[in-house]
């Protein structure tokens, strides 16, 4: 008889076409299964793409920055380079320290002591980076005859932000104060920033 | 698109019989720019930008071509490489100066003719699209522009790129790597100069894609008009070459004097002389501005400068993105049904009188220092922008009362429309 033979036909067609109770053929397994490796691969070809474009190992391999401030007298800043960027060295006087410590920390956006911004034995050294934190200009203060402010410490010109004695934001639109870096004093007149 | 009028194209030489039958670019020209486009006859000058900022795109390609044989993307000699060409390399001087004020001219053109589409509407049905490949386009100028600028590796150049750069730091979370990802870097250096000078290259090449996209988008309606009527009939058309051929060079004419003028004689009076000192990234120019094209969305983000909820940093970037992005929304804001300004008595006053206004005190702010009373200003005009887009106009299109409409374009041209009155209005197909 040919019933077995159109069975047998009928058979793997129905396995292949079978629509099962909730609308779902075999093959639609097939059809996510490919478009998935397909979207896996596109994303493995696309990372790198996007990857290459962050900063690249010489960049990352950034060295420290020694300073001899040896030379630096009470209420003078140096500028330094730490990262291709500048950075504040400012020996603050006895008028700067009592005047930051004066302030409340109520007062500030981002509240933060003296003391918590220097070293311990080294008070009067203050570190920071010279990027204004609204949009990145270097604030003026550190040379002399540089407009400091109305606190005293540096202000920004490219957008009106103030920074007082400590470094803090006092006023104006940069959102945080002044960047400390990481940094260590080797000698009592050399440090190592990074 | 083509009304049943419009010519068709018939070649004359066996070669271009030839030439028609297998690849039918000549046919394409025809129908695109020739006899076979028809065009409203009563186009003002106002219709001549579009020409101009294709002019203006080639222009800035081809110079931008020539200066990069000579320019080297490394910040130890970029901005020697661009002395170089000022000084030795053959017409140097001219083709820096061709390409600078090209840019600045470009950008006069793409607001003549932003401002063009904003009166006459000419964002409406079914014109949606050409419009919003518009902003696209416009984007993609104002990003290329932006990465142009830096190449020199001036003080405006470097600090452009970390201020710009800058604005993405903003966004929470990913701001901060964003911005160092978009750098290659922490601060503006060799791999973002090196990566800017390969996207300022590409970006032209992007934009001139969309422009072809952006013309064929426009010949599907075909042209809009200053009465903001559609076609009837072929008394309202002329075909587009010679007529308008001959017109748009007429205007290119008057475009290309005024622009020499400022190559030749003003070369450097559009651009800031802070970019002749080379980048130091120790010390930022006191007086940082962006170039004059960038102004009014430069007073945006400064208007910014109270915190409430979101910091005033961040709400300043969110406003000066969606300054442009709710273009994009613009031909849903505006819901009246009449199109032309001509015919709107309470749309133009609030054009005239409030939108016009609005960007001169935003331009005019974003170029002044961050200072009382500009910070102030920059507010009003920033709060009446919005406004406009997002109530003003809204509202207007719905309470006013449109002055009556001619018939046709051929009526509203010669006070009649001879072929209406003896119904001979032939329909154009669609």
């Amino acid at each position: 008889m040919a019933t077995s033979t159109d069975t047998t036909v009928n058979t793997t067609d129905v396995a292949a076409e079978t629509v099962g109770e909730d609308g779902v053929r075999r093959r639609d397994f097939i059809n996510i299964a490919a478009v998935s490796a397909g979207g896996v691969g596109a994303l493995a070809v696309v990372y790198p793409l996007v990857s290459q474009m962050a900063p690249s190992k010489d960049v990352l391999a950034e060295s420290t920055t020694e300073l001899d401030i040896s030379a630096i007298q009470p209420g003078q800043a140096v500028k330094a380079v730490f990262r291709k960027q500048p950075v504040f060295v400012r020996m603050l006087t006895e008028a700067e320290i009592a005047e930051a410590d004066a302030v409340s920390l109520g007062d500030l956006r981002e509240p933060e002591t003296l003391a918590d911004r220097t070293l311990e034995g080294h008070e009067n050294v203050l570190v920071t980076m010279g990027v204004c934190t609204h949009l990145g200009c270097v604030p003026l203060g550190a040379a002399e005859g540089e407009n400091k402010g109305e606190y005293g410490g540096y202000f920004c010109p490219c957008h009106g932000s103030h920074y007082d004695t400590a470094g803090r934001i006092r006023k104006g639109p940069a959102p945080t104060n002044l960047v400390v870096p990481d940094y260590t004093f080797t000698t009592d007149t050399t440090i190592v920033i990074g | 698109m083509s009304f049943p009028w419009a010519k068709q194209y018939e070649p004359k030489m066996p070669v271009m019989r030839w030439l028609d039958e297998k690849l039918p670019l000549p046919r394409f020209v025809y129908n695109a720019v020739g006899a076979g486009y028809p065009v409203p006859r009563n186009l003002n000058y106002m219709w001549n930008f579009g020409v101009l900022a294709g002019f203006c795109l080639v222009l800035q390609i081809v110079t931008g071509v020539i200066l990069a044989m000579h320019y080297a993307p490394n910040a130890l000699v970029a901005f020697d490489t661009t002395e170089h060409i000022m000084r030795d390399v053959n017409w140097g001087w001219m083709m820096r100066y061709a390409h600078a004020n090209g840019a600045s001219f470009f950008f006069v053109v793409i607001y003549m003719h932003i401002f063009r589409g904003l009166f006459y509407s000419s964002y409406k049905a079914p014109r949606e699209m050409i419009w919003l490949l518009g902003v696209v386009i416009f984007l993609l100028l104002m990003a290329t522009a932006f990465m142009g600028y830096v190449l020199p590796w001036g003080q405006m150049s470097f600090w452009g790129a970390k201020v710009i750069t800058g604005l993405f730091s903003a966004i929470p979370l990913i701001g901060e790597p964003l911005q160092v990802w978009l750098l290659g870097g922490y601060a503006p250096d060799n791999a973002a100069l090196n990566r800017f000078f390969s996207l300022h290259f590409l970006l032209p090449f992007v934009t001139a894609g969309v422009v072809i996209l952006h013309i064929w988008a426009l010949h599907i309606p075909g042209s809009s008009n200053p009465t903001g009527i559609e076609i009837k009939s072929e008394s309202d058309t002329v075909p587009f070459h010679p007529y308008y051929t001959a017109k748009d060079g007429f205007g290119l004419g008057i475009f290309l004097i005024l622009y020499c003028t400022f190559v030749f004689f003003l070369p450097n009076f559009l651009g800031h002389p802070d970019n002749y000192i080379p980048a130091n990234p120790m010390a930022t120019p006191a007086h940082i501005v962006p170039e004059w094209y960038f102004w009014p969305f430069y007073a945006i983000l400064r208007a910014f400068t109270v915190d409430f909820i979101l910091s005033a940093k961040l709400w300043g970037v969110l406003a000066m993105f969606s300054s442009i992005l709710l273009w994009f929304f613009l031909p849903w804001l505006d819901r009246s049904p009449v199109r032309s300004g001509h015919y709107r008595p309470l749309f133009r006053k609030f054009f005239w009188f409030g939108l016009i206004p609005a960007m001169v005190v935003l331009f005019i702010c974003g170029g002044a220092p961050a200072e009382e009373p500009y910070v102030m200003l920059s507010q009003i005009a920033t709060a009446y922008y919005f406004l406009h887009f997002l109530v003003i106009l809204p509202i207007v299109s719905s309470i006013e009362r449109p002055e009556p409409l001619p018939y046709s374009i051929t009526e509203a041209v010669l006070g009649s429309d001879k072929k209406a009155v003896l119904g001979e209005n032939t329909s154009p197909a669609t």
